[in-house]
């Protein structure tokens, strides 16, 4: 496979593999590195790559794994991630942009949320994905990602009528 | 779009049941303007999500063409491969030669060693001479 060739399978999908990423890894230059990571890695088999059935789900699954074991390693060297995504609340309180506001609560809730409901959020509300394609990606039964799913989208909803009735902003 | 619709499919959407049109349906919902006011807590979630999906991986990967690594590297082995049996050979023949000296060193210690024995046994002739000149002066 040539190099455009290549671009043409992975442009479509790399921004996924990003978000994924970043949504796992929270921080931005983290993520960037493990798209990167992967795409390389992606780039070194391509030659096998025509046999995939489905590249973007193998890529996918690749960036899964990759930032559970980056994760896992973190924690076991005891080091937090940096991150500086979102923003201060008191500068952005002081700004008083509201929707701002919400989308760096919204990043907050998620960034507690276990990894395994970050991820099938990520993959249904963001990417939408159906739910075929998240079991395949997560290797996960059917009835196991709804329950996820269903978890995930109660926990944020939670997080969020707390914000609210707080009157936050 | 009825209220009565979207909060049904608010039910379903968190218990999980929702298809991917319906989800879709929610989101386009909460884009709007105006949203119920007993639903604007759920507005968030709805923005973020579409929100999130704007983002890009905008840094550029560097592909490198892949080069044939092997190829260098065999020759490279080869090169290491003759460069050593090249030298090994002479460091081997070098060895033999001072092995080669060394015993005849030891042969002609030997042979030296002997000679030093003939010359002492030479030196009593001088007891010879001694007593020779002794009977010529008695006389």
């Amino acid at each position: 496979m040539k190099q455009a060739e290549f671009l043409n399978v992975v442009m479509p999908f790399k921004d996924k593999l990003f978000r994924l990423a970043k949504r796992l890894l929270v921080s931005r230059e983290e993520a960037e590195d493990a798209t990167q990571e992967i795409l390389l890695k992606l780039w070194s088999k391509n030659e096998a790559m025509e046999d995939y059935k489905n590249v973007e789900a193998f890529a996918m699954t690749m960036t899964k794994n990759f930032c559970l074991d980056r994760l896992k390693s973190k924690q076991a060297s005891n080091l937090k991630l940096v991150h500086s995504n979102y923003e201060d609340e008191k500068t952005s309180l002081q700004r008083q942009l509201e929707t701002e506001d919400s989308i760096a609560w919204m990043e907050r809730i998620m960034e507690e949320l276990p990894e395994q409901q970050k991820m099938v959020l990520q993959l249904r509300d963001v990417e939408q994905y159906d739910f075929e394609e998240i079991c395949e990606l997560l290797d996960m039964k059917p009835t196991a990602v709804r329950v996820a799913l269903s978890r995930a989208r109660k926990m944020v909803r939670q997080e969020l009528i707390k914000k609210h009735s707080y009157g936050i902003g | 779009m009825e209220l009565d619709n979207i909060e049904k499919l608010l039910e379903k959407y968190f218990d999980a049941t929702t298809t991917v049109a319906e989800e879709k349906t929610l989101q386009a919902y909460f884009s709007q303007e105006s949203v119920a006011t007993h639903l604007e807590q759920y507005r968030p979630m709805f923005n973020y999500f579409s929100n999130a999906k704007e983002e890009r991986y905008t840094k550029q990967v560097p592909l490198k063409p892949r080069r044939n690594y092997y190829k260098w590297i065999s020759v490279a082995a080869v090169a290491v491969l003759t460069f050593g049996i090249y030298f090994g050979n002479e460091y081997q023949e070098r060895k033999q030669a001072e092995y080669a000296y060394n015993e005849t060193k030891k042969a002609f210690e030997l042979l030296a060693d002997n000679f030093g024995k003939g010359t002492e046994k030479v030196a009593y002739l001088q007891e010879f001479e001694v007593a020779k000149q002794k009977i010529y002066n008695n006389n």
